[in-house]
């Protein structure tokens, strides 16, 4: 669901990069906590996140540096700090810290009712947060000067925005882990964006298509042994995007495609009927008929065009001839004229 | 120090230096992203390649990993030319999804054997030196330092004999190929070095360290430097200095040395993100500061110049109608008579002779918005920071 803004505003790599900058919050908050309490670890989480974000932030605005390098800077700086961390909290006598590193590759198995609770009821307050700020949100997207000059205070629906993708990173966290967050971020808002323009319509097919990506790869790894979760759900997820990239209406792949062949065809039987025009106008009588064999000098001409065209009705066949019906005629005449306009 | 810690130290330094030189042209071309996707996504090949061996140790596993890295690069960029989605989403989407089946296939799999993820994407450099490379009985050093060491020379060649063509290809994608050279062969040659880099380092260091070996390296020596082969040697000595360093922290905190030698990486960015002389962040700042001293200066005294009535020019109007705060039009006041812009008579504030033709200049070059114009302010803007 916040994908959708993540996609559009052309931060997706940015989920991939709180999400290991998670990392050294969750060691940080079992070191000092030296329980493996999960909100205080998610909290942890989410503030690293937090830290994470921002200074990326700071590093594009400040510096020359650019979004890619300070991403995959903060990304693999935070997460080696984390792995400093976690290998260091492994060497501690403290029985507590097993456990700790299921962080990184998720286990939806290990969810315990009060963290389904804690995700729904967060969940929900995105929801309203959405609703409540929707106008708000859509207009940062879209054009944030235009907003700054209505008076909207930017930087913070900004960082709302943002708290609440890191929010919903550090969730979603436990159930696929580090690696694979962003993709579940990313991929169901990818493939709503094929079917639809429009914001409201895009988030609801997003959260659509995540939830139905989270059910099938449950339900597919729990039918089968030895099948991890997260991996499972991402795939299903990717099947998503590939399918809608290849069949989504007017952006995918297959009707461009198609789209492409149609226009094509239809440039190729207009050549035709303008060539056949350019013979028709030098006989007085439009419906002179012609040799089929002069055709065979044109070289957009071939037998299906010309049967198409007598079933369009604007060229008739006699035997070995043809000649141009009074329809044909005037529709050729008109391409001519289109043409020329539009030219101009 | 033993020779044990000696050969860590080596491998390290050179992974480092391995890594510096591609991470380079991928920080300078806007593709660090794709080093960590390349990274994550070449675990399905690493995988292909370990079922079809059954040695975790043959060349084949190197070759197949580089070649899933291309095709990682060449399925982003597919994705990224059919215009349906961003170039960051694209690479958001492709390397999760190769990595879910290279950790669907291990699980299926490979549950016994010594293959998993942890070791993939963290490595363990503690190892490195155990793992011997024997030819015929003969112990000749630890395998991963004649992996790391062979995909040096590879990139040290590499660079060196096309060292031009990347430049040019990097800084100007038209010229290059208006020069003759392929834009996309160098495009794909650096990737396919990026791969290898990856493949041949993530035994000894694991994914997330190249990843923060290429990238961090490269973009602490841009913030020092805008010169091509200052930035390289930059970037080489930075990434030898923390894998050094690195080690010698992990020794002493008993960590993991991929994520100490990643830490002191954050640490040397932190410090050249602050203190670089230009780039820096206080650095920029403090430019900012001064510019924007600049800018109520030259408000300052336009408004003057406008204004010939006296309580116009009182000094407690002033404060209230440029609307600064005290401290801030005291700056200015006492920054405008220091360079004796203006002067103070029973409060009444007035140009001096060279505050006029200062005023005058600035007026001309805000009424004609010529460059020419501002040249010669320019000098007198230093001036103001003495």
């Amino acid at each position: 669901m916040l994908g959708s803004f993540a996609v559009l505003r052309k931060q997706s790599l940015l989920g991939d990069a709180i999400s290991h900058a998670a990392l050294p919050g969750i060691a940080i908050a079992f070191l000092l906590t030296g329980t493996k309490d999960n909100n205080t670890l998610l909290l942890g989480a989410l503030i690293s996140g937090l830290i994470g974000t921002f200074w990326i932030r700071g590093i594009i605005k400040k510096t020359h540096l650019k979004s890619d390098t300070a991403l995959g800077l903060i990304l693999s700086l935070f997460f080696g700090f984390g792995m400093l961390l976690l290998t260091f909290i492994q060497k501690q006598p403290n029985a507590n810290q097993a456990g700790l590193d299921k962080y990184l590759f998720g286990q939806a198995a290990t969810l315990l009712e009060s963290d389904v609770w804690l995700m729904g009821s967060i969940t929900t307050l995105c929801l309203i947060v959405l609703l409540l700020f929707w106008k708000e949100f859509k207009m940062l997207l879209f054009d944030a000067d235009y907003t700054k000059t209505l008076g909207f205070n930017t930087k913070f629906i900004d960082i709302l925005i943002t708290t609440f993708i890191v929010l919903a990173i550090v969730l979603g966290l436990q159930t696929v882990g580090v690696v694979l967050m962003s993709a579940m971020l990313l991929a169901p808002a990818a493939a709503a964006r094929q079917w639809t323009n429009s914001l409201g319509t895009m988030v609801f097919l997003s959260a659509l298509f995540g939830a139905f990506s989270g059910v099938f790869g449950t339900a597919i790894s729990a039918s089968q042994n030895n099948l991890p979760t997260g991996p499972v759900i991402v795939i299903v997820a990717s099947v998503f995007v590939l399918v809608s990239f290849i069949c989504a209406p007017s952006r995918g792949l297959l009707f461009k495609q198609i789209r492409f062949i149609k226009n094509r065809r239809d440039l190729q039987l207009h050549k035709t009927l303008a060539f056949m025009y350019n013979i028709a106008e030098t006989h007085n009588n439009t419906a002179h008929p012609h040799a089929i064999k002069i055709l065979n000098n044109f070289q957009g001409f071939t037998k299906t065009t010309l049967q198409q065209l007598v079933k369009k009705n604007y060229v008739k066949l006699e035997g070995n001839m043809w000649y141009l019906t009074e329809e044909g005629f005037k529709t050729a005449a008109n391409l001519y004229n289109q043409q020329s306009t539009t030219n101009e | 120090m033993s020779s044990t810690q000696l050969e860590i130290q080596l491998i390290a330094s050179l992974v480092a230096v391995a890594c510096a030189i591609p991470g380079t042209f991928l920080v300078l071309r806007k593709m660090a992203m794709i080093s960590d996707a390349i990274s994550h996504s070449i675990l399905p090949g690493i995988v292909i390649g370990f079922f079809i061996t059954q040695d975790l140790n043959s060349p084949l596993l190197i070759i197949l990993a580089a070649l899933t890295g291309i095709i990682t690069v060449v399925l982003v960029e597919y994705i990224q030319k059919t215009g349906l989605v961003k170039e960051d989403t694209a690479i958001g989407l492709v390397f999760p999804a190769l990595f879910s089946i290279g950790v669907i296939l291990i699980a299926k799999n490979a549950n016994d054997v010594h293959l998993d993820v942890d070791a993939v994407l963290l490595g363990e450099l503690a190892f490195a030196p155990f793992d011997r490379f024997l030819l015929s009985g003969i112990d000749l050093g630890p395998k991963s330092l004649w992996v790391t060491g062979g995909v040096l020379i590879l990139t040290l060649t590499l660079l060196i004999a096309f060292f031009k063509e990347l430049k040019v290809s990097t800084f100007d994608t038209g010229l290059a190929a208006s020069l003759g050279f392929s834009p996309v062969i160098i495009h794909y040659g650096l990737m396919a070095v990026s791969s290898i880099t990856t493949v041949g380092a993530f035994d000894a260091v694991g994914a997330i360290l190249v990843v923060a070996l290429m990238i961090a390296p490269a973009a602490s020596a841009y913030l020092l430097t805008n010169e091509l082969k200052r930035m390289l040697i930059f970037a080489i000595c930075f990434g030898v200095c923390s894998a050094i360093s690195g080690y010698w922290v992990a020794h002493w905190l008993d960590a993991s040395i991929a994520g100490s030698i990643t830490t002191m990486l954050g640490l040397l960015f932190l410090t050249v993100y602050l203190f670089a002389p230009r780039r820096g962040i206080i650095a920029v700042l403090y430019k900012e500061r001064q510019q924007r001293v600049e800018v109520s200066l030259l408000t300052f005294l336009l408004h003057l110049k406008n204004h010939t009535e006296e309580e116009e020019r009182h000094v407690n109007h002033l404060n209230e109608h440029i609307n600064w705060q005290k401290v801030r039009s005291k700056l200015v006041l006492e920054l405008a008579l220091k360079n004796n812009m203006i002067q103070l008579e029973q409060n009444i504030v007035s140009l001096t002779q060279k505050g006029e033709d200062f005023t005058s200049k600035a007026i001309d070059y805000i009424i004609t918005n010529q460059d020419s114009k501002i040249e010669h302010m320019k000098e007198d803007f230093f001036l103001f920071r003495g």
